[in-house]
């Protein structure tokens, strides 16, 4: 299930905060909808986003989606092996499937975020 | 599961790259009882199909099948179909589920030959077994020698009791066979065949691989590649319009474009980077948009992307590239030969 020391967005991104960083993926629920990924576009670092804003692409064998920022923040590391085993995103969404590192803008950015039981609420009200 | 033509479909049962490795390499079981299929009888059967389709159906024989189009009057396509002829006054028509009640309309609206027309598409359930392990999973339940039915050729008889057509035709590239039956019969006749394949790895197949799966195999999807903007020459279905078999729908349009040639093609890409082309991509020659690309995806079986696209035809040229723009980055690709995949047969 979802890990209890990450915040979710309701886009179906995660961050994990240490200090004023954060480390970002997509859910577990996320890669489900999506099926086998097949390709992951990311930024570089340095590029900088703002909440809610795309930061690239994630595809599986039948549809694109959009990558969104769960907080403002400059990228300061993209996980590179993720580029050729994007299949990671599938196996190990909150480990080996990491995307992005980010140096946090604006931490009361979180008050936006859900803990994992709210996330799963949310999607449980969705579904 | 998605809205499909008034159903709900899966796209996915285990996930699209297993499914359809299975239909490549064993075998995988598709329900696609949405198609629609009409029954024309009578005297004038022939007639009514000859005038609206544009292959030559007087060609079939009693237990054959072919690959048609209802065009318009334009030259583009209504849908396009499966003929199959049972006897020489009754013939069936498979066509795609979004264009049941157009196609009905359109049939009738051409039906000066006093054919009788009947619309079984509810009633008619429809599983597509397909994959190189198809003949030996449906022999085990077939009352009768599947080899013995040819490619593009249909027979009447029982699988697992239940009264069938047995037809050896599909939608993969792949040998197979495509079984109608009584629709209250569907989950008898499911329950019988996975059960059948389990020892060859048969997979329950979506929607989704069913694309991946036509799109390598070359084949066209309606609404994507082939529609009412696009004519059949164009598209590459050239082969199925017999224009010597005297005047039908579309016949005056087809006829003039063929001696002009038409003036773009639907031709394969295959993209030279890592980026996945999808529907409505536009593909760049020189700086300007020359067409777009009508069916895109990651080819599983070939490991590389792919898709088709209308190209005016002097860039229709097999070895010829292009770029096709994915999220604003203009990404290389060349035109390949269709089909992207071809099986062998041994």
């Amino acid at each position: 299930m979802n890990p209890e020391g990450l915040l979710y967005s309701k886009d179906h991104e995660w961050i994990g905060i240490t200090g004023d960083t954060g480390t970002v993926g997509i859910t577990l629920h996320a890669q489900e909808a999506l099926g086998d990924v097949v390709y992951i576009e990311l930024p570089g670092v340095g590029d900088k986003f703002e909440a809610r804003k795309s930061f690239g692409s994630v595809e599986s064998v039948k549809a694109v989606s959009e990558l969104l920022m769960p907080m403002t923040g400059e990228v300061i590391e993209v996980n590179l092996t993720i580029k050729d085993k994007p299949e990671s995103l599938n196996s190990d969404p909150y480990g080996k499937g990491w995307l992005i590192r980010i140096r946090i803008a604006n931490p009361a950015e979180t008050a936006a975020l859900l803990s994992a039981q709210a996330y799963e609420n949310y999607i449980a009200s969705e579904a | 599961m998605v809205p499909f033509g008034g159903w709900n479909m899966p796209v996915e049962y285990s996930g699209i790259i297993k499914e359809h490795t299975a239909v490549r390499t064993g075998v995988g079981l598709f329900d696609v009882s949405h198609m629609g299929e009409f029954i024309v009888s009578g005297r004038e059967a022939l007639n009514l199909i000859q005038y609206v389709t544009c292959n030559d159906a007087s060609r079939l024989v009693d237990g054959q099948a072919q690959y048609s189009a209802l065009p318009t009057e334009e030259g583009t396509v209504v849908d396009d179909l499966l003929v199959y002829r049972e006897s020489a006054s009754r013939y069936m028509l498979v066509v795609n589920a979004a264009n049941i009640e157009t196609d009905l309309e359109w049939i009738q609206s051409h039906n000066t030959f006093i054919a009788r027309i009947e619309n079984i598409s509810s009633a008619t359930g429809l599983l597509a077994l397909q994959g190189p392990f198809a003949l030996e999973t449906l022999q085990v339940l077939a009352d009768l020698p599947l080899e013995s039915i040819a490619p593009f050729h249909f027979t009447r008889g029982h699988v697992s009791g239940i009264e069938t057509m047995i037809s050896r035709t599909g939608y993969t590239g792949e040998d197979g066979f495509e079984l109608y039956f009584a629709a209250a019969n569907s989950e008898p006749l499911w329950n019988s065949i996975m059960s059948a394949g389990k020892r060859h790895g048969l997979l329950p197949a979506g929607l989704g691989a069913r694309n991946t799966l036509r799109l390598e195999a070359g084949m066209l999807l309606y609404g994507n590649d082939i529609d009412r903007t696009t004519t059949l020459l164009e598209a590459g279905l050239g082969w199925i319009v017999k224009l010597g078999k005297g005047r039908f729908v579309g016949s005056e349009s087809l006829a003039r474009e063929k001696a002009e040639g038409p003036k773009r093609r639907l031709v394969g890409l295959q993209m030279l980077g890592p980026e996945i082309a999808r529907e409505r991509y536009p593909v760049i020659v020189d700086d300007q948009e020359v067409g777009h690309v009508t069916s895109g995806s990651p080819s599983i079986t070939l490991n590389k992307n792919i898709g088709l696209a209308y190209l005016p035809v002097d860039l229709a040229t097999v070895g010829g590239t292009c770029e096709v723009l994915v999220r604003k980055h203009a990404c290389k690709a060349q035109v390949v030969s269709t089909p992207f995949y071809k099986r062998s047969r041994e």
